[in-house]
């Protein structure tokens, strides 16, 4: 069985990629010297302090900003209507999904309706952050307050509208049916039909650093520098100078240490325009820093679905169909790429298995509240759990195990690359060996018996196994592919690799880490590709100056586009370089063999010549072939043909105290295969992250509203985080099934441990209770639901449904 | 998170402390460890226009063998009364519920007069507090005077300190080892959700945390058994008259019925230490 812990995988015979190495960025992380924005001494700036709606659907009567202009250190106030002169465009929405999708007008600041608790009404601007805050508290604004469109499927039913003028809620209908007929001949026929509802709640990202602007202007000619807490500088400079009307080649947008973004750092936000409006209306840098309550409001949120699955399948299970309904929050406004979220899992919620048939129908709908967006997985893990989720019903209904119900279904190993109902080509795979890894290693058997003997025994301590084998798709994404969904850019990314005179390498990429390792991981590949050490490789990134082109870092894209136009680069300054030897060494470039960073005349190997020298000499360009310009220096697009699809099985073990409803998740296992792991360190740093989040879906975060539209959950005391003390130590297994769509062979891993997870504990906690007759449980799993579902078990001694 | 503007002054005494409360009753508050109030003016929920800090007068940071009794310091943070070997041995409870306030963080900075002074009904000291009996000491502009555990917490953050008054000194009757805390909340650092408190030295006190609007003793409880209810049946009675508030965490209902479980192994597990 593969399914062990690698210490190399997918590495070179002697290189250092496949190795465990110590991650290069932490040190200034962990001693408190890496600087994020807030960190930036600014001389001069000015501090914005925003007034947010306190309710989530009002007209905007009138803004009196008299007494905030008079507080102390203030330099300005304006409303909504004060800075349209300022707009050449309305906030940016990248991704129209359908050509007919309504999008509501939306400016940084309101001008006559407030949509949700959070949005902004009117800004104030002073010489420190606490003067700005005490005036903000003066601005004094009146409102009509309007009923307000709560409850997702309240306002899919159009009773309550989210924007007083429009007509509806629906944003859009979004479908994919390949073949219609074919999903409704599989239900007709079907001897077994399951169908659940399912819903995904609001999750807020929380990532550790909150977000942060700092625009300052530059002396003269008009330039800006946008500092700003993003995963996307360089598509935000696009979109920052098609909304705020400055020409983007006078814009600079550069990233520092970002602490985390897990895709709501994937966007555009009112607080960046301002800042950059206001740097240019006053002449002076202005700076936002974003505070942990008001990041609840005003930070996009992720999730927020309902989902209607229904498999078809025959009397042993094999599913023949899956058809999929579903309603999308997109909160008050479309933001970046809210639209298309849930279009992310849209070929995703057949899962790993082989069906024929699929059909997936998504109704984007507005409500009063916080915009929804990119959250780590986006779309697949909400596919994942409706998909897993079902599979457990459906091996419920037929009466056998779940893990065989997945074995009878998955999609066989020498079907790949498969093409799926949804359209897709699954590059490569091998489900059941991940299965089996999972299940040896969690001791799946001896979990079942001894479910049994404490369900024998009556025990109070309920146990419970939960399955869950996903594949996703991530490496986002073929240009093409994105034209067919109507994403508004592509998907390629850029990377330049090049040898300073000493011999040192400077790689400049495109892709904008925000805590994933990226300078650790680019220096181990291109260190392989020049036979350098890791150490004498720079890694630049984060800066649109310094990488002017990019397309950031999101969807588990960075390694395998990233990484691969870096491998592209760095193999084309080795082939320079070989020229440059060739012409030196007087042989022909074939003749030549490069290893540890020196070319060497095969059959001769003391005519040699180092990589270094090669370096020098292309700077001196003293002794170049004819025609050769100097300097060894590449540039690499890699535009992928096709996303990456990886994939595995998490085992979830819970606990329930039957008197309290307390689920204790007592024993996680993973096998997940990202196909080559160019640093296992790292690959094992993103599952436990991700388990962990997808974890804290099922167990403990939500966004809370109440029915007026307020938020509930404005800090880590409401809104529950989980910490190392709430989960067991992770077991980690992993198979490794390369992938043929790059040349590394890689696949994303970013995303994977939140996608599997969330199923995998929700269904360990049903699979606990069945027995009592418990089938359907809500997420949270908070202890009163758990309680509240065996209470009510117990009250009807016949079961309940599912 | 920046607090509205206040003045800040650091007491070197407690006479100085009074003073200064004195002078502005209204709007002065004293701080301690901080960690109750300054969270609430990060949020702008309370506003103090003067600050009063008694976190470095000294003297005020004990746990004693008193006697008949155990002395605590007003200042003596969490942590050193969760390692204290006094509390330990004579207040075991206390030190029990002090090693389970918030994270180690929180133990290190907050201290027990501030819980109690504080008066929040999600607290736990001032459950174990009530369950043991205690009696407070508080030193104002005309001398001290001494309120019982039972006639200390008064309403929703609201004591019998008066607003020119300093609790200085926590007398706990000592006791042996019969007593248990139960606390039920979905993080190790977060709040109980509910909290028990049990002490079964003489005569059977229990008390409450998070089921209403103050630390509150479980009457019925007590009844029950000092009437020789076994624990069970005794423990049906925890949320007898009380309306435990509804949040994001849990509803009143499942409250009451988390009571009842938790009063029920409170009392078992301090039987079981009474042996
Ligand atoms: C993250 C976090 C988690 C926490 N978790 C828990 C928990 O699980 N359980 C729990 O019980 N508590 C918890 N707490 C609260 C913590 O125990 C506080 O330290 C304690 O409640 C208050 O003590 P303090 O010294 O910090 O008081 P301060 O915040 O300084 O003061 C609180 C109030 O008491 C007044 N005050 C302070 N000292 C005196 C005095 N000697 N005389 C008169 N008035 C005084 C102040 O004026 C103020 O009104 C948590 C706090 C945080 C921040």
């Amino acid at each position: 069985m593969s399914a062990t812990v690698t210490e190399r995988a997918g590495g070179g015979a002697r290189g250092v990629v496949g190795t465990r190495m110590l991650r290069r960025e932490d040190p200034a992380l962990l001693s408190g010297e890496a600087q994020f924005v807030h960190d930036l001494s600014v001389p001069g700036a000015l501090h914005l302090s925003v007034v947010r709606s306190p309710h989530a659907h009002a007209r905007v009567l009138e803004v009196d900003l008299s007494a905030a202009r008079e507080c102390p250190g203030v330099v300005a106030a304006f409303s909504g209507r004060d800075l349209l002169g300022e707009w050449a465009a309305p906030m940016p929405c990248a991704w129209p999904v359908t050509a007919d999708m309504q999008t509501p007008t939306h400016y940084p600041v309101a001008l006559d309706e407030a949509c949700y608790v959070g949005d902004a009404v009117a800004v104030v601007l002073a010489e420190s952050a606490a003067q700005a805050q005490d005036a903000a508290a003066s601005v004094s604004v009146s409102y009509e307050v309007l009923p307000a469109a709560v409850d997702l499927a309240d306002a899919a039913s159009d009773r309550v509208l989210a924007h007083d003028a429009s007509e509806t809620n629906r944003a859009y209908i979004w479908e994919l049916a390949p073949d219609a007929a074919a999903v409704e001949r599989a239900f007709a026929e079907a001897a077994v039909t399951v169908s659940e509802r399912y819903v995904q709640q609001r999750l807020i990202p929380a990532a550790m650093e909150p977000r942060g602007v700092c625009v300052v202007p530059q002396p003269f000619g008009g330039d800006f520098t946008v500092y700003s807490s993003t995963q996307i500088p360089h598509i935000l400079r696009t979109m920052l100078g098609i909304t705020a009307g400055v020409p983007e080649g006078r814009l600079r947008v550069v990233a520092p240490s970002v602490g985390g973004g897990f895709g709501s750092k994937l966007n555009v936000y009112a607080e960046e325009l301002l800042c950059l409006a206001l740097a240019r209306r006053m002449r002076r840098p202005v700076r936002w820093t974003e505070e942990r309550s008001e990041a609840a409001q005003a930070t996009i949120q992720g999730r927020g679905q309902i989902q209607q699955i229904e498999l078809a399948a025959d009397a042993e299970g094999h599913v023949q169909a899956v058809r999929v309904h579903l309603v999308a929050d997109m909160g008050a406004y479309l933001q970046l790429v809210t639209p298309g979220i849930p279009i992310l899992g849209a070929f995703l919620y057949h899962g790993v298995y082989d069906v024929p048939a699929y059909s997936f129908t998504c109704t984007g709908v507005f409500t009063n509240k916080t915009p929804t967006d990119a959250y780590r997985g986006a779309g697949r893990p909400e596919a994942t759990y409706a998909i897993e989720r079902a599979m457990d019903a459906l091996a419920r209904r037929i009466g056998v195990d779940p893990a065989e119900v997945r074995r009878r279904n998955f999609i066989a190993k020498d079907k790949f690359p498969y093409a799926s109902s949804g359209g897709l080509l699954f590059d490569s795979g091998d489900y059941d060996a991940a299965l089996a890894g999972a299940l040896e290693l969690a001791d799946y058997e001896g979990l079942r018996a001894e479910q049994a003997q404490r369900r024998a025994q009556g025990s109070a301590k309920l146990l419970g196994i939960g399955l869950s084998s996903y594949v996703e798709m991530c490496g986002l994404a073929p240009s093409r592919v994105l034209a067919s969904l109507n994403y508004a850019a592509g998907g390629w990314e850029a990377a330049t690799v090049r040898m300073l005179p000493t011999g040192k390498v400077q790689v400049v990429s495109g892709s904008s880490p925000h805590g994933q390792g990226h300078e650790t991981s680019w220096s181990m590949i291109v260190a392989d590709k020049l036979g350098v050490s890791p150490e004498d490789v720079d890694v630049l990134h984060s800066d649109t100056a310094v990488s002017p082109f990019g397309l950031d870092t999101y969807g588990s894209r960075s390694l395998s586009v990233g990484g691969t136009a870096i491998a592209m680069a760095a193999d084309r300054v080795v082939d320079k370089a070989r020229l440059l030897a060739a012409h030196r060494l007087e042989v022909a470039p074939e003749d030549l063999d490069l290893e540890a960073g020196t070319f060497s005349v095969r059959g001769t190997p003391s005519r040699a010549v180092a990589l270094g020298e090669l370096a020098f000499a292309a700077f001196t360009a003293h002794d170049l072939p004819d025609g050769m310009e100097p300097n060894l220096e590449a540039q690499a697009t890699y535009d992928p043909e096709n996303f990456t699809f990886p994939f595995g099985t998490h085992v979830a073990v819970v606990e329930i105290d039957s008197d309290t409803g307390r689920v204790d998740l007592v024993r996680y296992v993973a096998v997940d295969d990202c196909g080559n792991q160019v640093n296992p360190l790292i690959v094992e740093g993103q599952v436990h992250g991700g388990i962990a989040q997808g974890v804290a879906q099922a167990m403990w975060e939500e966004a809370a509203y109440d029915e007026a539209g307020n938020i509930l959950t404005t800090s880590f005391a409401d809104y529950l985080v989980p910490a190392a003390s709430e989960l067991p130590s992770f077991t980690l297994g992993h198979t490794v099934t390369p992938s043929p769509s790059n040349p590394l062979g890689v696949k994303g891993i970013g995303e994977a441990g939140t996608i599997a997870s969330t199923p995998a504990v929700v269904n360990a906690v049903v699979d606990a209770l069945a027995h009592l007759g418990v089938h359907s449980m809500e997420m949270p799993v908070t202890p009163e639901r758990v309680w509240r579902a065996v209470d009510a078990a117990r009250r009807t001694p016949t079961g309940g449904t599912s | 998170m920046i607090p509205a503007k206040f003045e800040y002054r650091r007491a070197g005494s407690v006479d100085e402390a009074i003073g200064w409360l004195r002078e502005d009753p209204d709007d002065a508050k004293l701080l301690a460890g901080g960690h109750s109030l300054l969270p609430l003016m990060k949020l702008r929920l309370a506003t103090p226009g003067v600050l009063v800090d008694v976190g470095r007068i000294d003297g005020l940071s004990y746990v004693r063998d008193a006697g008949d009794h155990v002395a605590i310091g007003a200042l003596t943070r969490h942590r050193d009364l969760e390692t204290s070997e006094v509390a330990r041995a004579h207040a075991p409870l206390l030190a029990r519920v002090a090693a389970q306030i918030g994270d180690p963080q929180v133990r290190h900075r907050g201290t027990i007069g501030g819980s109690l002074a504080h008066g929040d009904p999600a607290s736990d000291l001032p459950a174990a507090a009530l369950a043991y009996g205690a009696t407070f000491v508080a030193q104002g502009p005309n001398g001290t005077r001494q309120i019982p555990a039972d006639e200390f917490f008064l309403g929703f953050l609201e004591t019998a300190l008066q607003p020119d008054e300093m609790l200085t000194e926590i007398r706990v009757p000592k006791s042996g080892g019969a007593s248990a805390f139960q606390k039920f909340n979905r993080r190790a650092q977060d709040w109980a959700i509910v909290g028990v408190a049990a002490v079964l030295d003489g005569t059977p006190r229990v008390a409450l945390v998070n089921m209403g609007p103050t630390p509150v003793r479980a009457r019925a409880v007590e009844e029950a058994l000092a009437s020789g209810a076994s624990a069970v049946d005794a423990a049906a009675h925890a949320a007898d008259g009380l309306e435990p508030p509804s949040d994001v965490h849990a509803s009143s209902e499942y409250r009451r019925h988390l009571a009842t479980v938790l009063v029920r192994r409170a009392l078992e597990e301090a039987s079981a230490a009474r042996g």
